[in-house]
């Protein structure tokens, strides 16, 4: 965890009493709504469908125990006792009142979280690997250098009125958790031959309307030039990125018109200018910002105790989500351990007050006081010695967040869509709903292996649905909700877009589509351990398309 | 519109200068920035101060060789939501060393003061008059800043560093703030 400083918290109860004044001028007429709003919105508030929506900051995805109990809190006494985790690691509670919004902000403020920037075209919340500090294959803690980001970027005098929003994720992991390659600035921390490490700087990826991977223009930048080139991005991108056409505002535009290669030079030449100015991270300030985190103390422990070995082999539901939920940690004798906010018939990524509470308290028990948000919409717990997995499965089971199909096809990514969001098209979660519901059952789940499936309620695509392996994208065809359904995409370092299959189904269809697409799956693959996306890449969308259509 | 320098509501003593108007002898006058490039030769024998209102689509580059006898640079806020001004402020006072009156024109609203002041503005058209009263309390509203701008506020980061170094020097800039 970071633990903020004096000048942290300063800062924070700076804008905390900022936001009460907008708010209240707001509330008097003194300013219009049109005024208000970008300055609502740099503090995660929106107005959606039927209320105000905040968006609340989880910098890189990780809470403390207290913070998640504040969470709780606020879904309680604001909300409607429950808060939705979106997939950039924040939460949205959807039922906050103008007048008491800056009361939910002030008890946030008291433990250092805060809807800063988690709106507005300005730079959104530093996003990295959900299992950052525990995964085995990390090279380094990729949250030292997005605190170092964080703390540039907010409240940065330069880049708050960009030409539109802008997103930066890490990681620091061979295998991508964190979805860099469709981010506005992607960083993938790697070491060059002489053993150092460094980020290799794509830029230009996300999802929308227009959909790109991102491209790479520099294959190695050094630590100490991470902020100098941050700033040359953001420079050339706040004077150079289109300004006329909202839909045309996003880097990506900016840097497929330019050319990655001619957009590269323009960086270049600007980070050439800055680079040994005050933004060069000497190796005072990387130590500083890592001194700031608190680490687990760790016992010693070794991997497999008995008592795991024997829970698994007395309760089969125990060893299944084990074999399903719990991934390997660095540290030996430890276990990282992903809870489903997708259990059947839900709603992907709620949890209640209640839940919220108890996993916070099970996080202190369990887990050294961490939890984390992954972008899939599923909370972890970072840090769990195995020889507490049986008790701590227990209790989740008891709290429904056990389910065992992370990965699986019901784990599932969708926008809170038109039961929220004044922009969609379509709803998105009763589409997510019915889903878990044909898929209930766990064991075809498991044997479909990884299947990730994204719904997007409109083409502004908060569900990713480009990088689903089977991705549905609503859309709206004379007054009456359709889905688009594409196949084949993908976030990680492989990233890619899907393809789509071909005209729009019907929403009463729609899980149908799925069904039939998962069926051909069945039939078309090689082995039972060639996964959805690779069979996908095999045999093309041909055979998907047929049996999709055949019978339309 | 109400006009503010170092922290108070002041008179302008720029006068406007459209394209096609003549150029009075005296008297300090802005001008728009083709005709100030158009006749800069001609500006530069003025013996009173000349100003440029330089839109936020040009490079700011084209006028470094005229910085010198510029009184005041005037950049442009068509819109609050868009900031390409800060970057010229920041270019023009940090890469290009200028020292003249930096001043913000167009949709100037109050809570947009301090990221001005940190991009180097020192003078600032409000919008609204309540907004230019408020300007001295609005600007203080934060003690702390994140990332080093040419407006010498110490960062956080130095701020840090220099706790934890008591005796290292701190630059004359620095003490200032």
């Amino acid at each position: 965890m970071y633990l903020y400083d004096d000048l942290d918290r300063a800062l924070l109860d700076d804008r905390v009493a900022e936001f009460r004044d907008q708010v209240a001028r707001r509330i008097s007429g003194e300013l219009t709504e049109d005024e208000f709003k970008p300055l609502r919105l740099m503090n995660g508030v929106y107005l959606q469908l039927h209320a105000y929506m905040l968006r609340v900051c989880i910098p890189y995805g990780t809470l403390s125990s207290p913070q998640l109990r504040m969470l709780a809190h606020v879904a309680r006494r604001y909300d409607r006792g429950y808060g939705h985790f979106t997939t950039r690691q924040n939460i949205q509670f959807n039922w906050i009142k103008l007048d008491e919004l800056p009361d939910a902000i002030a008890d946030l403020g008291k433990v250092g979280v805060h809807g800063m920037q988690t709106s507005g075209n300005c730079v959104r919340n530093i996003t990295t690997d959900q299992w950052a500090g525990a995964a085995p294959d990390e090279i380094e803690d990729p949250r030292i250098f997005a605190e170092i980001l964080r703390q540039h970027l907010t409240m940065h005098p330069e880049f708050s009125f960009l030409p539109r929003k802008f997103k930066i994720a890490l990681t620091a992991s061979a295998h991508d958790r964190a979805a860099i390659r469709v981010h506005d600035i992607g960083l993938r921390m790697h070491r060059n031959g002489a053993g150092e490490t460094g980020f290799e700087v794509v830029v230009g990826g996300g999802l929308g309307r227009t959909p790109y991977v991102g491209k790479t223009i520099n294959p190695f930048l050094h630590k100490r030039d991470l902020l100098s080139y941050v700033e040359a991005i953001l420079r050339v991108y706040n004077q150079f990125g289109r300004r006329d056409n909202i839909y045309k505002a996003r880097i990506k535009i900016l840097v497929h018109e330019l050319g990655a290669e001619a957009f590269g030079k323009e960086v270049e030449a600007e980070w050439r200018q800055i680079k040994d100015g005050p933004l060069a991270l000497d190796a005072a300030t990387i130590a500083d910002i890592a001194s700031r985190f608190s680490y687990p103390d760790y016992a010693r422990l070794a991997d497999d105790p008995t008592e795991l070995s024997q829970a698994r082999q007395t309760d089969k539901r125990f060893d299944t989500w084990l074999g399903n939920s719990v991934a390997n940690h660095k540290q030996p004798g430890y276990a990282i351990v992903t809870l489903s906010l997708k259990p059947e018939g839900a709603p992907p990524g709620d949890a209640t007050a209640d839940q919220m509470d108890a996993i916070a308290d099970l996080a202190d028990k369990y887990s050294f006081g961490e939890i984390r948000v992954g972008h899939e919409q599923n909370l972890v717990l970072p840090h769990v010695a195995q020889h507490d997995l049986p008790a701590l499965w227990r209790a989740l089971d008891a709290l429904g967040v056990a389910t065992p199909n992370v990965g699986l096809v019901s784990d599932i990514i969708a926008c809170p869509g038109l039961d929220y969001c004044s922009l969609a098209n379509t709803r998105s979660i009763p589409v997510a709903q019915e889903l878990t519901r044909r898929f209930r059952d766990l064991s075809l789940a498991r044997d479909l292996g990884r299947l990730h499936i994204n719904i997007s309620g409109c083409i502004n695509a908060c569900g990713h649905h480009h990088v689903g392996h089977i991705g549905l994208l609503g859309v709206e065809k004379n007054g009456e909700e359709y889905f688009q359904v594409s196949i084949g995409g993908r976030a990680d370092e492989k990233a890619g877009l899907g393809t789509l299959l071909g005209p729009a189904v019907p929403y009463a269809e729609v899980a149908d589509v799925v069904e039939d697409i998962v069926a051909a799956y069945l039939e078309l693959r090689e082995r039972p351990d060639e996964i959805f996306l690779h069979t996908v890449e095999r045999v093309g969308v041909e055979p998907f398309k047929e049996r999709v259509y055949a019978t339309r | 519109m109400p006009l503010v320098k170092s922290g108070h509501i002041v008179e302008d003593r720029f006068v406007r200068v459209l394209d096609d108007e003549p150029v009075p002898d005296t008297g300090s006058v802005l001008v728009p920035a083709t005709r100030f490039l158009a006749d800069h030769a001609e500006f530069a024998h003025r013996e009173a101060p000349t100003g440029v209102i330089w839109p936020n689509d040009r490079p700011v580059a084209e006028l470094v060789p005229h910085l010198d006898q510029l009184a005041l640079v005037a950049l442009v806020f068509p819109t609050f939501k868009d900031g390409r001004a800060y970057s010229q402020a920041r270019l023009l006072r940090e890469r290009h060393a200028f020292r003249g009156e930096l001043r913000a024109t167009g949709d100037v609203l109050r809570d947009q003061f301090l990221y001005l002041v940190r991009s180097g503005f020192d003078s600032f058209e409000a919008k609204k008059t309540a907004d230019a009263e408020a300007f001295a309390q609005v600007v203080a509203r934060y003690s702390v800043f994140y990332q080093p701008t040419g407006d010498g506020r110490l960062s956080a980061r130095r701020r840090r560093l220099s706790d934890a170094e008591p005796g290292r020097e701190k630059s004359a800039r620095e003490v200032a703030q």
